[in-house]
């Protein structure tokens, strides 16, 4: 019956490679397939034999997901272009016309600024600070409209994007204030929490909600990059050819091309992830997977390198935020390795390596504390530093906890899922960290 | 003899929800009973029968619930809605026209 099992669960990996049939699909044809197989064996045949007889009835793997494509062609990416038959199409045009509309509200949002007065050249503090508010509010209302948000949820999110508004604009920050840049950093951070809300219906307290945002969040930085990279070739012909023929464009593409198009592409990015939804692998697991093994081997190489020089790190101003990035990347191959994931899989090689890289991260990062503290008295305590320390804390008790997760993992004492759930139960502490600093700092450090 | 693709695709809509009519159940139990109810001739890929189903789901036909079944294992059910039962003599009607029609021009070409 053992090998029964065994054959069972490669059949249900198999037929979850093809990715138009969804795990809770393949657990329905799973209780099928059992069905089959217990009838068969009731009339005598033996388990591999019923197995495969009850496979072959169940149809070729490829006729099926075929099958099941065209039944499910939310999670087809030719959705996208070739219009669905049927009730689809009128959802999927509506959509369109709701994007269309929203990206040019969030182009247009950037331009409003001007009207009162506040032009790009002089004021690019403004506009920094205010960078998220200009689609961030937008974003949120395009998947508030998509999830169908109750009103008590949509009224939450205004006044969170209300609250937002005015920290980045009523404290008197001068033009250079290193607060004011702190809030230009961080609103963003606590505004995404904001937009989380909405992507998951106002359901964010399930784990799936939060797993699929940051899923989300991924797909969406590298939709992001690439129109980005398109918009660029787009900007580089237009410079060229306007210059050719000798008319003024600087304020064509300075004033208008780059910035609206940029917050535009927020919005279709969105759209794009939205819709490509499961059907194409997704690309941040598979970065992930090729990343991780890099990202171990130099942080490895850097520890040896360190051991046998006996060079400490000089730590000098803006290394510490350095030293964050490096932590929130840790952070983030854990967490796209893990979304991408099977959690009732055992542990393998990829997770030792992954534990690897947690263990190495923290211990290059408790180095660079450590340099940090001893010289503390020297620096004193800027604005800057205080916001570099209080994430690199969180980070690190995020990391520390990790490798406990995975150290028990790895040796067969704990679940996956407990590793998951510590990953997901950060994610707002990340964001209330920020809307601290947005909204503490500016009156602690008197606005420096 | 075996029956055409297209005539087992038409039919098994209304197949589908004339069985949920009976009671709720899963989807091997209702190839089961399709099975039986002619007598062998209405063959289904196995498979082929989950796809018909999200489908009628999505229309609103049918609703569905997890439940577990009687050895623990989780387990789809699927009830016909009301709208379901609507569609259902809807379709009876239409079939209805469709065998009246063939019988009227067979019982013609026997006699000519």
């Amino acid at each position: 019956m053992n090998n029964l099992e065994e054959q069972i669960s490669h059949w249900r990996e198999y037929v979850r490679r093809h990715r138009t049939i969804g795990s809770r699909d393949v657990a329905e044809l799973e209780d099928h397939l059992r069905d089959a197989v217990g009838e068969l064996t009731g009339a005598g045949l033996a388990g591999d034999e019923a197995f495969l007889i009850a496979v072959k009835r169940m149809g070729s793997l490829d006729s099926l997901s075929l099958e099941f494509a065209r039944e499910h062609s939310d999670r087809l990416w030719k959705q996208l272009v070739i219009p669905a038959d049927g009730e689809h199409a009128g959802a999927s045009r509506s959509e369109l016309f709701v994007v269309v509309i929203l990206s040019m509200v969030a182009a247009i949002a950037i331009k409003v600024p001007p009207l009162f007065g506040l032009e790009f050249d002089q004021h690019e503090d403004v506009y920094a600070r205010n960078l998220a508010l200009f689609v961030l509010p937008v974003l949120a209302t395009y998947f508030g409209w998509k999830r169908g948000l109750g009103l008590i949820t949509c009224g939450w999110l205004v006044l969170g994007f209300i609250a937002a508004g005015m920290l980045a604009n009523v404290y008197p920050f001068t033009r250079h204030s290193d607060t004011g840049t702190l809030t230009a950093l961080h609103l963003p951070i606590a505004c995404w929490l904001l937009v989380g809300v909405a992507y998951v219906g106002g359901g964010w307290f399930t784990s799936t909600g939060r797993m699929n945002f940051v899923r989300f969040s991924g797909e969406l930085f590298i939709y992001y990059v690439l129109i980005a990279l398109g918009g660029m070739v787009l900007t580089a012909f237009t410079v060229m050819m306007f210059e050719a023929i000798h008319v003024r464009y600087a304020w064509f593409v300075q004033g208008w091309l780059v910035p609206c198009g940029a917050m535009a592409a927020v919005i279709v990015g969105s759209w794009l992830v939205e819709a490509k939804q499961a059907v194409i692998e997704n690309m941040a697991p598979v970065l992930t997977r090729l990343f991780t093994p890099l990202f171990t081997l130099v942080l490895l190489a850097f520890l040896a390198t360190m051991l046998f020089t006996g060079h400490a790190i000089d730590m000098d101003r803006d290394l510490l935020i350095g030293f964050d990035l490096l932590l929130a990347l840790v952070v983030g191959l854990v967490l796209y390795a893990a979304s991408a994931r099977d959690e009732h899989a055992p542990p393998g090689i990829f997770d030792v390596l992954q534990m690897v890289l947690v263990v190495s991260a923290l211990l290059v990062d408790l180095l660079a504390l450590a340099a940090i503290v001893s010289r503390i008295s020297e620096f004193g305590f800027t604005p800057n530093r205080v916001a570099a320390l209080g994430e690199n804390l969180i980070l690190l008790i995020n990391l520390a906890g990790t490798a406990w997760c995975y150290g028990r993992f790895v040796r067969h004492r704990g679940s996956f899922a407990a590793l998951e759930r510590w990953q997901l139960a950060f994610l707002p502490i990340y964001s209330l960290w920020a809307a601290v600093v947005v909204a503490v700092f500016p009156p602690l450090f008197n606005f420096a | 003899m075996e029956l055409g693709k297209d005539l087992v695709a038409a039919s098994a809509t209304p197949l589908v929800l004339a069985i949920l009519l009976e009671g709720d159940s899963y989807g091997y139990a209702i190839i089961k009973r399709v099975a039986t109810l002619s007598g062998g001739h209405l063959q289904w890929t196995d498979g082929m029968l989950y796809p018909v189903l999200h489908r009628l789901e999505r229309q609103g036909l049918v609703s569905t619930r997890w439940g577990t079944s009687d050895t623990g294992r989780r387990r789809k059910y699927y009830r016909i809605t009301k709208a379901g039962r609507q569609q259902l003599l809807a379709q009876q009607e239409q079939w209805r026209v469709v065998d009246q029609t063939l019988r009227g021009v067979w019982l013609k070409a026997v006699k000519a």
